[in-house]
């Protein structure tokens, strides 16, 4: 463990991508107790630009909005549907690798068929219908990520599941007649774990990304202000006024560009070919 | 700010056109019109951007002033008789259809029965009379079952236009070859449409009032982004943006372009109103108090002032303040949220979950559903919103199946034509969009709205609505937010574009363009 955190620290993009995280999540948690009100209320007038008032430092929005405010509040959703969205899709796409990895034959034949039919679908076209149908909220925005999200995962942990089934430390197993499942569990899945710790980092970013892109497009969770929504509902003012758009778009530039750092960094740590020291 | 700005922009306008200038003669106009019409026959069509451009190829007997007192259109002068009901319409002579033939009473006969079969809201106006007669060629008289005080405002030219009797008689109306390309009586001839591009009208030579139209032709553009339609605007491709061609938050930045005139006029026939329907099946919102609560949470002049920039007018009641036998002595609702919180414990509200369906018709009914939301839950209710496109909303309301909803309704400048439909019990039906979606049912409102409608004369018709103007707003069935505007953006130069109560849909006979 040490190991790892002094591999992880060495590289820069680690660190830089680990310092953006913990200051998105720090936000995210204490924020809120910084700004006691809604980010929906209107507390100023209108199209206050930034840096002129002390009370909004980021400005205000089309009905007089604190940006800051929104911001800070859209930290919590952004980050909240990215890490759950990731669960979910770890939670379907884990499971069903590793089953058509492990047992092979017609079970993978037919897992994989599965999960090529979610991978013909482009996943944002397939995103926007979900939510579309399923009425927009927080859960059916987190349901329809993870539902176009886990495909990857799933050919990534049989592909490596492939791999480690025929090592012998497995067929040992094998042989002293452990459980399948006792062997999926135990003996394969910790050793595949680390390219899809990788995997997850960047889906939480892809996942934010998606969440962005279905709240711009009037899809997000009406009850609830997120980077997306703020700019999309900014594009059409973005002449008179640009604050209201640049910084949400900043904020997801910069927490996505975090966690694809953190994945490298990751990816860097884990790798044991990638590894100085060796092991 | 802006407000000001803008009021600057609406008086000096309105200045400019009171200096009576001569009319020049000539030059081509381009309008926008948006969306793009199904279709330009009047008598068939009904769609708002259909009756924009048709309503200057069609004419209607009569015109309407911005007050709404009947101006002469196809008819010169109008009798009625002392019992009120008998209108007698003089013709006016010499009019043409746009292929030379005269125009004449048979084909305002013919026009009644075509429209009994092909314009609901025509039908519905017609429900009243009991025969109309041709004494001569020009001359039409309508016989009433019994007085019905509206009738006199059915017959402008979208409600009731004249249709050419030698082309239309005795075919299938649908499929007449006429549709594509309508002939009328109007001041513009139909030329040609290039779809998805822009619909071409030319002058009328023979047109009836002498040296009108000023201008050669009018192009109505057709472009699809509201950005688009700003820009060309800013660049001089078009000179006329219509109410509602681009978001409201552009209008203050469009009307300070150089050379460009901006105008609330134009709708007070129309006189939308906008209010949400209170669901007055639901247990919490079936108490009045409630609802006086939610008129004093909601600040209107924000609304207005920021959502709408500053047009539009706070709402006092059910009628809109421009049509006919308004009545500004109702029960009040400034923006009072003590108020309100007091009202919702008097009421006994403890927060229970209210879902509101905002309207989606783009930006700006979606931010005023935010900002309502935010009122409603400073005063401490819980309003959950639900997120939902046009058809889906739609498909809600009908089906009751709301708690507070968004919408806006046309007038047509008399109450018993646009008000009293969605007050009325016997207004109230599942799978319907407009009339009483609210479920609001009062014996007395009933009454009176019947009272109004057939009153004899207009004194005994305004204590009717007087009266249930004020116990409506004292019971406040649904929640009136404002009554719009839709600004009319033009280049100074297009003159006289807006002289009466529907705008630019009869506008481009007075028009012309300063060179």
């Amino acid at each position: 463990m040490r190991q790892f955190w002094r591999t992880m620290l060495r590289s820069p993009s680690g660190i830089i991508g680990l310092i953006i995280l913990v200051l998105a999540i720090v936000i995210a948690v204490a924020g809120p107790f910084y700004f006691p009100n809604s980010p929906w209320r209107m507390v100023q007038r209108p199209f206050v630009p930034p840096f002129t008032l002390a009370k909004v430092p980021l400005g205000t929005d089309a009905l007089g909005r604190d940006v800051l405010a929104g911001l800070i509040f859209g930290a919590r959703v952004s980050l909240l549907v990215g890490l759950v969205s990731t669960l979910v899709a770890l939670v379907v796409g884990v499971p069903l690798g590793a089953i058509a990895g492990y047992f092979g034959g017609r079970v993978d034949d037919a897992l994989m068929r599965f999960t090529e039919f979610f991978q013909t679908i482009p996943s944002f076209a397939l995103a926007i219908v979900l939510v579309a149908i399923l009425q927009p909220s927080i859960y059916s925005i987190v349901a329809a990520i993870g539902l176009v999200s886990w495909p990857p995962v799933a050919r990534l942990v049989r592909g490596e599941v492939l791999s480690l089934r025929t090592r012998e430390y497995v067929q040992a197993a094998v042989v002293t007649g452990q459980s399948n499942a006792w062997i999926i569990w135990r003996e394969i899945l910790p050793n595949a774990l680390s390219p899809v710790i990788v995997l997850a980092s960047l889906m939480v970013a892809t996942a934010i990304l998606l969440e962005s892109s279905l709240s711009f497009l009037g899809l997000g969770d009406p009850n609830l202000i997120s980077w997306g929504y703020m700019v999309g509902a900014g594009r059409t003012v973005i002449r008179q006024a640009w604050w209201i758009t640049v910084f949400p778009g900043v904020a997801i530039l910069l927490s996505v560009l975090g966690l694809n750092l953190i994945g490298e960094g990751l990816n860097d740590a884990l790798n044991p070919r990638l590894s100085r020291e060796g092991r | 700010m802006l407000k000001r700005v803008l009021l600057g922009v609406v008086v000096g306008c309105g200045l400019s056109a009171a200096q009576a200038e001569e009319p020049k003669t000539g030059g081509v106009v381009n309008a926008v019109i948006q969306p793009e019409p199904p279709g330009l026959m009047l008598a068939m069509v009904q769609n708002g951007p259909t009756q924009m451009v048709s309503g200057n190829i069609f004419e209607g007997l009569l015109r309407y002033s911005p007050k709404l007192e009947p101006l002469p259109g196809l008819a010169e002068s109008w009798t009625i008789s002392p019992d009120a009901k008998v209108y007698t319409f003089k013709l006016k002579k010499g009019v043409t259809w746009h292929d030379g033939k005269p125009f004449t009473s048979a084909d305002v006969l013919f026009s009644i029965e075509m429209l009994k079969q092909t314009h609901a809201r025509a039908r519905n106006n017609l429900v009243m009379v009991e025969k109309v007669e041709a004494p001569d060629d020009l001359t039409v008289v309508f016989t009433l079952k019994e007085p019905f005080g509206p009738f006199i405002g059915i017959f402008e030219v979208g409600s009731m236009p004249m249709v050419p009797k030698h082309l239309y008689e005795g075919t299938d109306y649908k499929t007449n070859p006429n549709n594509n390309a309508p002939v009328g009586t109007g001041p513009f001839m139909f030329k040609e449409w290039q779809k998805g591009s822009f619909i071409r009208m030319v002058k009328n030579p023979n047109y009836h009032e002498k040296g009108k139209p000023y201008l050669d032709e009018v192009y109505w553009q057709i472009i699809p982004d509201a950005a688009a339609r700003a820009v060309a605007f800013e660049t001089g491709k078009v000179d006329v943006l219509p109410g509602g061609s681009i978001e409201n938050f552009d209008v203050p930045r469009v009307s300070k372009l150089p050379g460009a005139c901006v105008t609330g006029a134009g709708w007070e026939f129309f006189s939308p109103l906008s209010w949400m329907w209170l669901n007055n099946r639901n247990p919490i919102l079936a108490n009045k108090k409630v609802r006086q609560a939610i008129m004093y949470a909601i600040d209107r002049d924000f609304a207005k002032d920021v959502i709408w920039n500053g047009l539009g007018k706070v709402a006092t009641g059910p009628s809109a303040s421009t049509i006919k036998f308004y009545s500004d002595d109702v029960p009040k609702y400034p923006y009072d949220p003590a108020k309100a919180k007091a009202l919702l414990k008097e009421a006994g509200y403890k927060g229970e979950k209210i879902r509101m369906l905002p309207l989606a018709y783009g930006e700006t009914w979606q931010r005023w559903g935010e900002a309502v939301k935010q009122n409603l839950q400073d005063v401490g209710m819980t309003i959950e919103t639900i997120a939902t496109d046009v058809p889906g909303g739609n498909q809600k309301i009908m089906e009751w199946d709301y708690d507070i909803a968004f919408t806006y309704l046309y007038q047509y400048g008399d109450p018993a034509l646009g008000v009293s439909r969605n007050y009325i019990t016997s207004a109230i039906a599942k799978g319907q969009l407009f009339n009483n979606v609210e479920g609001y049912s009062n014996p007395e409102v009933d009454k009176l709205f019947a009272e109004g409608a057939t009153a004899p004369t207009d004194a005994k018709r305004k204590e009717a609505y007087d009266k249930v103007q004020k116990i409506l707003a004292e019971d406040v069935p649904v929640a009136w937010l404002l009554e719009l505007q839709f600004p009319t953006i033009t280049k100074c130069k297009v003159k006289s574009l807006i002289t009466t109560g529907i705008g630019v849909n009869d506008g481009f006979r007075d028009a012309w363009l300063d060179k």
